[in-house]
């Protein structure tokens, strides 16, 4: 299975007013593949991300996932295809039990129709996945209303919201952003086990070093544009890339 | 059972009672505990038509209305995230369609409070459909401008007695079955309501509420969820529009009152939001509270003002989350 084509971006473009937000981004992703998307503030990745699940509508450019055009669907229907994202600013259903969190994934078509319509016990389902992502079964952790979880809980939280969805891509919109080391030493081991397990990655990320030791790829924006493509550390070596993150215009 | 499932079972169980998400009903003492003030509210409501004197009958059925109305209000606020002051929409849409069908095809009332109340309930969903995108106080002025719209097309084009109304509708067979009509379905709204939403319909809408763009990751379209949501408040306001209207056996204007609207917001601020349960109390308290302080003539709004202003500043949680913490303060006393 590894090697196929998941999905196919073409000349995506963007503009909010007269900011060009994202400007002829283009990449595949095959299977198996952790493609990280990096760059200077405001260049563009979150667009991105917004762009691929349908939340914001491109003006130009194709987005085509396992042969099918989903440019400009609805982010519903794009998630019952099998693309999970996360969000930045996290903000889980606050007023449910982080457990209660997850049923509403698993109440979604997509799940409905893996499991034809047989869901069973949907509660246990939850605390699984919740337990695979690290919340502790024997602590009141999974009970805890979301909203009055800690951020490292919320970050995983969100994750698993993905996880329950059972996506084959899952684009990850900055995870580690706010974490304390110790919480993100705690986290890289699971994006690498949902790499195993055979779940394609988009993260989105500022924190290069522990980016680096999951992703196979990186893609380098800045203004809007695609500037660099590549294998991680020889993408970071170029020129263009430093000047953009080092802002030395490109002199050196 | 293979050891892993023994090993979640017995880690689940024992949290899931310390969190309260399950009860161990372990004896009488506990069952009473929880059915004592369910029991109370279902016994008084069903023993009230055999208490009350005629004047105040028709004041409870006033007030199950309002009672109604409140809970829809509140459940769309409080679990939904749609703030909707429509309540004089539907119960003019539930009147009218009774009154309508009672009048022009001869149907009885028992068919045509159901009749109505469908009809106006998605007659009320198709209106508010294109609304359902917006959110907060935009969704509240909207809802709010329907009713006034609603009155100003019947004046204007001089449809179904225009001002004057239609009188002579069928009424109720007797005071008995006005009362507990209203009293059944009100307890019926409330308990149903309360298992919808910890249904996984209502944890999706309360999702929706706390978040629509993570909803939309999750797969789940958000407006056909809005849409089923209005549809049920809808389906309880136009219900008792249409029982109101055989409860008086007239239709008129005066069905798309703003008090239809304002009322259920008060009872809902006292009784306390997202309970359910205290916009029924909450009812049940201010309808008889304003009959009785009819003797102050005008006063009586400024008093009515005053408790609710009082409600607002010294008890915004409202009666209901209060009682509710008392009483449980209350089982776990502990004499020192």
């Amino acid at each position: 299975m590894a090697g196929d084509i998941l999905l196919e971006v073409t000349e995506l473009s963007k503009s909010f007013g007269g900011v060009h937000a994202v400007v002829n981004v283009g990449f595949t992703l095959s299977r198996g593949d952790v493609l990280g998307v990096i760059g200077p503030n405001g260049a563009g990745k979150t667009t991105l991300i917004n762009l691929l699940t349908g939340f914001v509508k491109p003006d130009r450019g194709r987005v085509i996932y396992k042969n099918r055009d989903i440019t400009g669907a609805a982010p519903n229907k794009i998630a019952n295809l099998g693309l999970a994202r996360t969000f930045q600013a996290m903000r889980p259903y606050h007023s449910l039990p982080a457990y209660k969190n997850l049923i509403l994934p698993l109440n979604s078509p997509r799940i409905k129709k893996a499991a034809h319509g047989k869901l069973g016990d949907r509660d246990s389902v939850a605390i699984d996945i919740l337990e695979e992502i690290g919340f502790e079964r024997d602590a009141r952790v999974p009970y805890k209303l979301a909203g009055s979880l800690p951020l490292g809980y919320q970050k995983k939280l969100e994750l698993a919201r993905c996880i329950a969805l059972k996506p084959e891509i899952i684009l990850c919109d900055e995870v580690f952003s706010g974490l304390s080391m110790a919480e993100i030493t705690s986290m890289v081991p699971l994006l690498e086990k949902m790499v195993m397990q055979g779940v394609t990655l988009i993260m989105v990320e500022h924190r290069l070093r522990e980016l680096f030791r999951v992703a196979n790829r990186v893609l380098v924006m800045n203004f809007g544009c695609k500037i660099a493509e590549g294998p991680p550390l020889e993408t970071m070596a170029r020129d263009d890339v430093k000047a953009a993150y080092l802002g030395g215009g490109g002199s050196k | 059972m293979s050891a892993q499932e023994r090993r979640k079972k017995r880690l689940d169980r024992s949290v899931k009672v310390r969190s309260e998400g399950l009860y161990s009903l372990s004896s009488w003492r506990e069952m009473a505990y929880l059915l004592a003030p369910r029991l109370l509210l279902i016994g008084g409501l069903l023993a009230a038509p055999f208490v009350l004197d005629l004047y105040w009958q028709k004041v409870l059925c006033a007030a199950g209305i309002i009672a109604v109305l409140a809970m829809g209000f509140d459940f769309l606020a409080a679990y939904v995230g749609l703030v909707c002051l429509g309540g004089a929409m539907f119960i003019g849409f539930g009147g009218y369609a009774a009154g309508l069908l009672n009048a022009k095809l001869g149907l009885p009332p028992v068919l045509t409070i159901p009749l109505a109340a469908v009809i106006g309930a998605c007659l009320s969903t198709v209106i508010l459909m294109p609304c359902l995108r917006l959110r907060g106080v935009y969704f509240a002025i909207v809802t709010f401008m329907l009713p006034l719209f609603a009155t100003h097309i019947i004046i204007a084009l001089e449809l179904f007695g225009s001002t004057e109304g239609i009188t002579g509708l069928d009424i109720l067979a007797n005071h008995w079955w006005e009362q507990y009509v209203i009293v059944i379905s009100l307890l019926a709204a409330l308990f149903g309501l309360r298992r919808l939403v910890t249904e996984d319909v209502g944890l999706i809408m309360m999702g929706i509420k706390d978040n629509d763009q993570a909803v939309l990751a999750a797969g789940i379209s958000i407006f056909r969820y809005r849409v089923l949501a209005v549809f049920i408040a809808a389906l309880a306001g136009c219900f008792v529009g249409a029982y109101q209207a055989h409860l008086y056996g007239w239709l008129g204007l005066s069905l798309f009152a703003m008090d239809f609207s304002i009322l259920p917001i008060a009872a809902t601020v006292m009784g306390g939001m997202g309970t359910l349960s205290g916009p029924v109390i909450g009812a049940l308290i201010l309808t008889p509270l304003s009959e009785a302080l009819r003797g102050f003539g005008q006063l009586r709004v400024v008093l009515y003002c005053l408790i609710l202003l009082l409600f607002i500043l010294y008890k915004p949680e409202g009666l209901m989350n209060y009682l509710e913490r008392k009483y449980h303060q209350f089982e776990r006393w502990e004499k020192v």
